[in-house]
């Protein structure tokens, strides 16, 4: 039985869209943000994992395919801004302004808590470019002598947790303007966050593109400065 | 066959981004290029809209599930994680909701501050949803 499973090139898909279905399903029943469709589809495929006693290697071989259309769906992200452009035209400074002013306090922080925690220069530089999309900071934290697999690690985490936490930290800091709830998810949590936004709405998703493209470039020349303040 | 040509121009633009990730030596993933090459053939008018759109939303919507591989990737990386687990964690909270508060707050400071001197009173939520 094992072996069928570990051979099969579609088993890993399978579990990754049934595990998303179970994830919708329980959302719908309880209706809690931390009940997250994507935390939850984790968490399935990883205990499904665990018990077959599979390796990740063997579910990927199913699981790449789903991962293949990361790309295309990324590039498809120009469509909502494109619809939108008038407004982004209309609001231009300010968005400017927002995605700066996150992308500083992305790197600022993270040095302060670095210095606090005492980390490593190596350890720093892995967590500089953690708010942004996985492929543009695994970039980074190579080029800056990171470790790219604990930077994936990182980004991943925080994108889910960005998905997560977004209509709560909108609400507590009364983040209000679609724009602004937009950018906040894009520049703190890339496209796993962009995938709440669009849920949110159409301005919101749009923003949230924009912002993964935007707070992306940005973080290429802001971590090469900051990577040398430790 | 409408969805087959959509998806297949949206390859298309994802093949081109590609070819510029490898052309060009800068930390830019093919999906960003290809996502500023999309922009750029709709906004001169070489793409219509009605060109890709199903076929885009579709993707759009389907987004989340395309993480899940990578996210289970986690369970490889966990070794590697594990000597630092707690700083890391504590790090990625703490930026996670810090990013996410600046931000928004400086956006919609800006935006209400510009509709304020443009005497445009408030109600800039609803302007924009209905947009």
């Amino acid at each position: 039985m094992k072996a069928y499973l570990i051979d099969s090139v579609f088993f890993g898909a399978v579990i990754s869209l049934a595990a998303y279905e179970a994830g919708l399903l329980i959302k719908r029943k309880f209706k809690l943000a931390i009940l997250n469709p994507l935390l939850i589809a984790t968490v399935c495929v990883m205990a499904v994992l665990i018990l077959l006693k599979m390796e990740y290697r063997q579910y990927n071989e199913g699981a790449k395919y789903i991962s293949y259309l990361l790309t295309p769906a990324t590039v498809c992200l120009a469509i909502p801004l494109y619809q939108q452009l008038e407004l982004l035209r209309k609001n231009l400074i300010a968005v400017a302004g927002g995605i700066t002013a996150g992308v500083l306090a992305s790197l600022v922080s993270v040095f302060l808590l670095s210095k606090l925690f005492s980390l490593t220069h190596e350890q720093y530089v892995t967590l500089l470019p953690k708010s942004i999309t996985t492929a543009i900071g695994m970039g980074v934290s190579e080029e800056l002598g990171g470790i790219s697999t604990i930077t994936v690690a990182v980004i991943i985490v925080t994108g889910i947790l960005g998905n997560v936490i977004a209509e709560f930290v909108c609400k507590i800091f009364r983040i209000e303007e679609p724009i602004a709830k937009g950018l906040a998810l894009g520049t703190a949590s890339h496209a796993i966050g962009t995938a709440k936004a669009m849920e949110l709405g159409k301005v919101e998703g749009a923003m949230s593109s924009l912002a993964i493209a935007v707070a992306g470039l940005m973080t290429v020349v802001g971590a090469s400065v900051f990577a040398n303040l430790m | 066959m409408k969805y087959l040509r959509q998806f297949c121009i949206i390859l298309f633009v994802s093949f081109l981004g590609e070819l510029l990730h490898i052309l060009i030596p800068l930390p830019i993933p093919a999906s960003v290029y290809g996502l500023v090459l999309m922009l750029f053939a709709l906004c001169t008018g070489i793409l219509k809209l009605t060109q890709v759109k199903e076929t885009a939303d579709f993707l759009i919507e389907i987004m989340p599930v395309m993480f899940i591989p990578a996210a289970v990737g986690l369970l490889d990386s966990w070794s590697a994680l594990q000597p630092i687990w707690l700083p890391v964690i504590v790090i990625t909270i703490l930026t996670t909701i810090i990013v996410m508060a600046v931000t928004g707050q400086v956006t919609q400071f800006m935006i209400r501050k510009e509709y304020h001197k443009k005497g445009t009173k408030g109600k800039t939520k609803n302007e924009s949803i209905s947009d």
